[in-house]
């Protein structure tokens, strides 16, 4: 154990540092667009070799060794700087490294490069009304007809599909085979006919999610990625990544350096609520659950970087479930802090995420919000099988016989 | 950059494993547990021979020269094995000594404490869950000491004993010194007894920088709390894991019921993730020396909290079984309410936490 970087590695932290002296723009640069500023530097950091490092070149990656430390130091300095690094967007993180493990060359090559810079939303075709936990019962179809495929059905809980170009998708292509293996994986051009997108409001007033309705929508019969019913393999490798995507526990660090803030600045009792001996109690127990959080995600980059990550298995299977237990337990302390403005609906501004959730209607977002990544992803009694099963090797529930 | 064990401390893991595998199986534990001694010389002896008794002993005097951290990954595999026996005590003062004697004190002890032929414990605590450095009263006029210490581990079988006087002092006791009395406490954790020692005018030695390590010493015993008690812990979750994939009710293994299943995957998301909360508070304790004192404190208070829950829901999960003194999980149960009051409870050390963040 040592948590010092080497010299070669303090080095490479030098020249990410000096790089992003460059960040934000300059001069008549400036002058751009926010959204073209972004672009302009994201590109300059992948040719520098800081952004989407181990992507090959030729699908717009900086084509590096993979490199977990110097992933790690790219992420701090980045993050430090607010400087724009890789997309944390369903194109970027999740269809990308599919693509890269299962797509064909034409695939790769036309889809992957406009994923990374953004220019192509993505959004995620996997739940269905009458199939969540049991994702594999799904029963949207798509009919091979010709060189196409016609797809039919709905999808449901699908962020931000008015926003997307494109789909990546669980389809029902083998009506005849057993539910896993009737499954392939599409990918949808969100501007075909026949396809109608819903907005879902959400319970804290937002419309994130949407429905999507398939009627008689024409897809190439190219867009199919892996083999005919291995969608289920190749959807489980993408769910790994959004599972990382919800884990992250620097985001629950400045969260909980929020809750310190708001502590300090409430009163109770006609004295700072952080004064108070219940609220420094309850304070100190959410911060060894975020401390384990992020001391238990250095201990599996450290066994992954190793090459030895099933040293480190079980708190992997763990982190999902943790972390959203976690953020849950530290919004109750701050809806508890905010007393009667506990009440108040939450702005706009909230909604939209304009603002870290700072202002009192902003906690109440944020402590209803905090009820999302518990069911997205897999939810957590999903995980609780998962773990009691795969982790500590329990018998498999009592299942009804198979149909 | 790396925060994982070496190969040497998986392989100090294993061997220690391995040994109290077959010096210590649950049906020697029993007996030493029921015997209400909390001692076996033979165990011991073992322990020493493997170079336990002298991990962080320095090598100059007879030592291994390790550091916190291994001292914690050994103090995980015995509370694992509720294992009876002077480490954590022994271990405590041996650190106080090599970090805070003089020379001439280091030469007394060390070699003997490193041998494990001087046992060695910590008397800390005060009336009133007095554990703190600030809150010792018991008083030194020149070379001679008084005051009552109490749940003092394992003092019947120690030599030595590291005694915290006002001030934040720490002093060396001979336990078999003029005005040194015991008297059992009747502990409620019999592989670690605990002794009232009141001391009436008895000789002593000031260790030479001991105000200054007090706190560096209590912090490695918080460390080491909390591995003891990860162990325990995840010693409770593998029994209780086997027996609800043996225990049959309505036809059926119980851990096939999700009821079942879901709780004990809840324990193990409790625990497992906390192995890397005591791995850095050990390393704290060594390198970091700005973080040490709120690491410790964070990882005791977090940890021994969290196993004396899983050790209550084991007890459930046994069902009736689980409530009787012939079921194993009782021994782990009163290792983790040691471990959760000795040096203090979790709510003074989240205090503590409190006051260290600034807050």
């Amino acid at each position: 154990m040592d948590l010092q970087y080497s010299e070669a590695y303090q080095e490479f932290r030098r020249e990410v540092q000096v790089f992003l002296a460059g960040w934000p723009l300059q001069a008549e640069e400036a002058k751009l667009s926010a959204e073209e500023q972004e672009a302009l530097f994201r590109a300059r950091a992948i040719e520098a070799g800081f952004v989407y490092r181990d992507i090959p070149k030729q699908y717009g990656g900086a084509g590096c060794e993979p490199d977990g430390l110097k992933d790690a130091i790219v992420r701090e300095e980045f993050y430090r700087a607010g400087a724009p690094g890789n997309l944390p967007t369903q194109g970027a993180g999740m269809l990308a490294p599919t693509l890269l493990e299962f797509g064909s060359e034409a695939q790769k090559k036309r889809f992957i490069p406009p994923a990374l810079t953004g220019e192509e939303a993505w959004c995620q075709g996997y739940s269905e009304p009458g199939s969540g936990s049991d994702l594999a019962s799904l029963q949207c179809s798509a009919r091979l007809d010709g060189d196409h495929w016609v797809v039919n059905g709905q999808k449901i809980w699908t962020s931000n599909a008015h926003e997307a170009d494109f789909m990546f998708g669980l389809f029902r292509t083998e009506p005849d085979a057993s539910k896993h293996a009737g499954i392939s994986y599409l990918l949808v051009d969100m501007k075909s006919p026949g396809i109608d997108v819903r907005p879902l409001r959400e319970m804290t007033g937002s419309s994130e999610f949407t429905e999507v309705f398939f009627d008689d929508v024409r897809v190439p019969a190219e867009n199919l990625v892996g083999k005919r019913g291995e969608g289920w393999a190749v959807s489980r490798a993408t769910l790994v990544h959004e599972r990382n995507l919800i884990g992250n526990p620097n985001m629950m660090r400045e969260t909980f350096d929020d809750l310190v803030e708001l502590a300090r600045n409430t009163i109770r009792n006609g004295r700072p609520a952080i004064e108070d001996a219940h609220v420094r109690q309850r304070l100190v127990e959410v911060e060894g659950y975020v401390r384990t959080a992020e001391t238990s995600n250095m201990r599996q980059f450290s066994a992954s970087v190793r090459g030895e990550p099933l040293k480190a298995m079980r708190p992997m299977m763990m982190a999902k479930l943790y972390g959203t237990d976690t953020v849950q337990m530290l919004q109750a302390v701050a809806y508890d802090l905010l007393g009667s403005e506990g009440m108040l609906a939450p702005t706009e501004e909230d909604i939209r995420g304009w603002s870290r959730s700072n202002t009192p209607t902003g906690w109440v977002e944020a402590y209803i919000f905090s009820l999302g990544p518990a069911i997205a992803g897999g939810a957590s009694n999903i995980q609780l099988n998962i773990i009691g099963e795969r982790g500590y090797g329990l018998p498999r529930d009592l299942r009804p016989p198979a149909k | 950059m790396d925060f994982g064990l070496t190969e040497e401390q998986e392989m100090l893991q294993e061997t220690v494993c391995g040994f109290v595998n077959n010096e210590c199986p649950p049906t020697r534990l029993r007996e030493i547990f029921d015997s209400g001694t909390g001692y076996d010389a033979a165990l011991w002896g073992g322990m020493a021979e493997m170079g336990l008794a002298g991990l962080v002993v320095p090598g100059a005097y007879g030592g291994a020269g390790m550091e916190v951290l291994d001292l914690a990954l050994v103090a995980e595999v015995l509370g694992g094995a509720a294992l009876p026996g002077p480490f954590i005590g022994h271990s405590l003062a041996s650190l106080a000594i090599a970090l805070g004697g003089d020379e001439a004190q280091k030469q007394q002890w060390l070699p003997g404490l490193a041998e494990g032929s001087t046992v060695g414990t910590v008397a800390f605590c005060e009336q009133g869950s007095a554990w703190e450095p600030e809150a010792w009263r018991a008083t030194r006029r020149d070379d001679r000491v008084s005051g009552r210490k109490l749940y003092v581990p394992h003092a019947d079988v120690a030599d030595l004993l590291v005694v915290g006087v006002e001030g934040g002092e720490l002093l060396l006791v001979e336990r078999n010194g003029d005005g040194v009395e015991l008297l059992g406490m009747d502990g409620i954790d019999r592989t670690r007894p605990v002794f009232q020692v009141d001391l009436v005018d008895s000789p002593c030695q000031v260790l030479c920088d001991g105000a200054g390590i007090a706190g560096r010493v209590r912090d490695a015993g918080l460390v080491l709390l909390a591995a003891d008690s990860f162990g325990a812990a995840s010693k409770l979750i593998d029994l209780s894991v086997e027996y609800a994939g043996t225990r049959e009710q309505f036809g059926f293994k119980i851990g096939q019921f999700q009821a079942v299943k879901h709780q004990l995957a809840r324990l193990g998301t409790d625990i497992e993730p906390t192995r890397a909360l005591f791995w850095h508070a050990a390393y704290a304790a060594d390198h970091l020396p700005q973080e040490a004192a709120h690491s410790a404190a964070l990882a005791k208070s977090h940890i021994t909290d969290r196993a004396m829950s899983t050790a209550r829901m084991a007890v459930e999960l046994y069902g009736g079984l689980g409530f009787t003194w012939e079921c194993d999980v009782q021994m782990w149960f009163k290792r983790a309410m040691f471990n959760r009051a000795f040096l203090g409870t979790p709510e003074a050390h989240r205090e503590r936490c409190a006051a260290l963040a600034g807050w």
